[in-house]
């Protein structure tokens, strides 16, 4: 078990470094940073210092190395369009991505776990059916249609919410939050359902599918037999063996909620990460580009570890397996 | 020649031309049976028709300055313009644009990126997988390792990523020019690891079945057994992944395009007018936004269907 973990960080590392190799190359050959960095007036006294400060005038290794270097400590330079660094960009605007993605998250969990025991229970009942059948146009649906479908409704229509924004925030030390004031909250509620409704009818449709494979199991029928209240039978036998699979997708999604919050945050020009990404990609501000790709592929190298550590933790016959195998 | 064939078919009743035998097979059969197939395949007729002949049936060409006519901006569809008296099917955009016409020549855009890219993705898939899998080794190691590392990020990610890559290459004079390009590199590279992944393991099938082995014995090279032997005997999931990626692609395209990181308003898709559209959304122009979203969600929704149908149909367990 102790190699397996081992080979699993050792991948991740490799991927990481590839990934850097990525981001490493769109700075050194997309543009030329002398040009970024110096006006129309140099002379090419200038560009030589320059060229000697940044240390472009040595091998393709050593900066690479550099790089790497740098971006562990977390400098990944200067913005084209903003001339800020690009950390210090970053910082500001983090708060605003994990606290709508956390909510989607949190709301995605909560309501794909309640409608898929529910769908498996009344399975033949007509509001399960519904259920179901919308589901479907939901998977279908791009999420930026959805967040124009509810911008229409509860924004033009209603004027309940609003469109875009994150409302009001409050400091607390370096983190801004939306999440204590009622404008902020109000913000946040669109972006939050757009975000989470795909991530919910998949974890929906998942729980639907491994509850219905755990009533049929002998065991439940016995729990049965033993005169169990349906609740119990339900929620503390069916629903506990179905999270295995459920864990796994829900730590997986978690960070293809980061990446489709670039959707969302456009839709609702929600001043996150992802806005800031898009922004990125349409100036071709190579350094916030390439500081987006190492910490989005940090965040994915490291869930993607940690959900398979938790599959080998939570599931003890894939330890035997595992084991046994090799 | 057509002696002959008539005489085939007279003389012979066991040979039957190829369109009787498709009329005859199973998988027609289960194809009539299927309403929501049938249905499918005839919207998806109907839209990539429409936008393959739009010069032919768009009343105006949206993308000609001199037809249009300011005056007309914001008129509501089948409603005539308070200045100009003109009437529209779905009505105009600010500029005066039939919203019938755009959606036309869109969905031409739409429809070729996405077919383009899923080609390009299916091309390169097989190529790598059937590599990969017929001749293993330290080859199979870095394209699958390759695969596996694209898989752990969400493709719209990797498609929004090489897009704005090769942006930066491009020179910026060329930067619209070049964007209907880049975008079916993009989607394509950031969708062929399905192919490679199918192909890949119905190789490592056929691989050891006597007929390759045979093949391999009359001295046939490696890249003709390949092409020739294993390549026909793994294209039917491929055929199946490709209608559903076709799907995936499209909308891709729509949200790339809706990002502002796709087709330039000067070659707008579906994705590009629904952009455009929003904005009008606060004003109470719907319809400038509504009927291009239709548009995509009526092609996306029946590529889709008829991709769950077709992998139903070829799914032997199933039948």
């Amino acid at each position: 078990m102790l190699a397996y973990i081992i080979r699993r960080v050792a991948q991740s590392a490799l991927v990481l470094i590839i990934v850097g190799l990525v981001a490493f190359s769109m700075f050194r050959f997309v543009g030329d940073p002398i040009e970024n960095m110096l006006g129309q007036e140099r002379t090419v006294e200038d560009i030589e210092r320059l060229r000697e400060q940044l240390g472009l005038d040595q091998g393709f290794a050593v900066q690479y190395f550099r790089f790497l270097e740098g971006a562990v400590q977390g400098n990944f330079g200067v913005s084209y369009r903003q001339g800020r660094p690009v950390a210090e960009i970053l910082i500001e605007r983090a708060p605003a991505t994990l606290e709508l993605a956390a909510v989607s998250a949190i709301l995605a969990v909560i309501f794909g776990i309640a409608l898929g025991v529910f769908t498996a229970i009344r399975r033949n009942g007509f509001t399960a059916n519904f259920i179901m059948s919308a589901s479907l146009i939901g998977v279908s649906l791009p999420t930026f249609l959805i967040g124009i479908l509810l911008i229409y409704v509860f924004s033009v229509e209603l004027n309940w919410l609003p469109s875009f924004g994150r409302g009001e925030t409050v400091q607390i030390g370096g983190w801004t939050t939306g999440l204590l004031t009622e404008s902020g909250l109000k913000a946040l509620i669109l972006p939050a359902i757009t975000l989470g409704l795909y991530q919910m009818t998949l974890i929906m449709r998942l729980v639907r599918s491994e509850m219905l494979e755990v009533l049929r199991q002998d065991y439940i029928r016995f729990a049965r037999a033993r005169g169990l209240k349906d609740r119990a039978i339900n929620f503390r036998h069916a629903l506990k063996n179905t999270m295995v699979p459920v864990i796994t997708v829900i730590g997986l999604q978690l960070g293809a909620i980061i990446a489709f919050a670039i959707i969302t945050e456009t839709v609702f020009q929600w001043p996150g990460v992802g806005l800031l990404f898009i922004n990125a990609i349409q100036f071709v501000d190579i350094p916030v580009m390439a500081a987006y790709l190492m910490l989005i592929s940090v965040m994915f190298v490291a869930i993607n570890l940690i959900v398979d550590m938790l599959y080998f933790f939570i599931d003890p016959r894939l330890r035997v397996d595992r084991a046994g195998g090799h | 020649m057509t002696d002959f064939s008539e005489q085939m078919t007279s003389e012979n009743p066991v040979q039957k031309s190829r369109l009787r035998v498709f009329l005859d097979s199973d998988i027609f059969y289960t194809f009539k049976r299927s309403p929501v197939a049938v249905v499918s395949t005839v919207v998806v007729a109907i839209l990539v028709l429409s936008a393959v002949f739009a010069p032919l049936i768009a009343p105006t060409n949206p993308f000609d300055p001199s037809s249009l006519n300011l005056m007309n901006g914001f008129t509501p569809p089948m409603a005539p313009n308070a200045f100009t008296g003109e009437s529209f099917l779905l009505g105009t955009d600010d500029q005066g644009r039939d919203v019938f016409s755009t959606i036309l020549y869109g969905m031409r855009i739409s429809l070729f990126v996405g077919v383009a890219a899923v080609l390009f993705a299916m091309i390169l898939g097989i190529t790598l997988g059937l590599i990969s899998g017929y001749l293993g080794g330290w080859t199979e190691t870095i394209i699958m390792r390759t695969a596996d590392v694209q898989l752990t990020f969400p493709s719209i990610l990797v498609a929004m990523l090489i897009f704005g890559i090769a942006k930066g290459f491009t020179p910026i004079e060329y930067r619209d020019q070049m964007a209907i390009w880049v975008l079916i590199i993009a989607i394509g590279l950031s969708d062929w690891v399905q192919f490679a992944r199918v192909v890949r393991g119905a190789t490592l099938v056929e691989k050891r079945k006597e007929y390759v082995e045979a093949a391999r014995l009359i001295g046939r090279k490696p890249y003709a057994i390949m092409l020739r032997h294993i390549l026909p005997n793994v294209l039917s999931p491929v055929l199946v992944i490709a209608t559903i990626s076709l799907a995936l692609a499209i909308i891709a395209e729509a949200t790339l395009s809706f990002l502002g990181v796709g087709a330039p308003p000067t070659q707008p898709s579906l994705g590009t007018l629904i952009r455009i559209g929003q904005g009008f959304l606060f004003s109470g122009e719907w319809w400038i936004l509504l009927f291009p979203a239709l548009t995509l969600l009526t092609l996306a929704l029946s590529v889709n269907l008829l991709g769950d149908w077709l992998r139903d149909a070829l799914n032997p367990r199933l039948r």
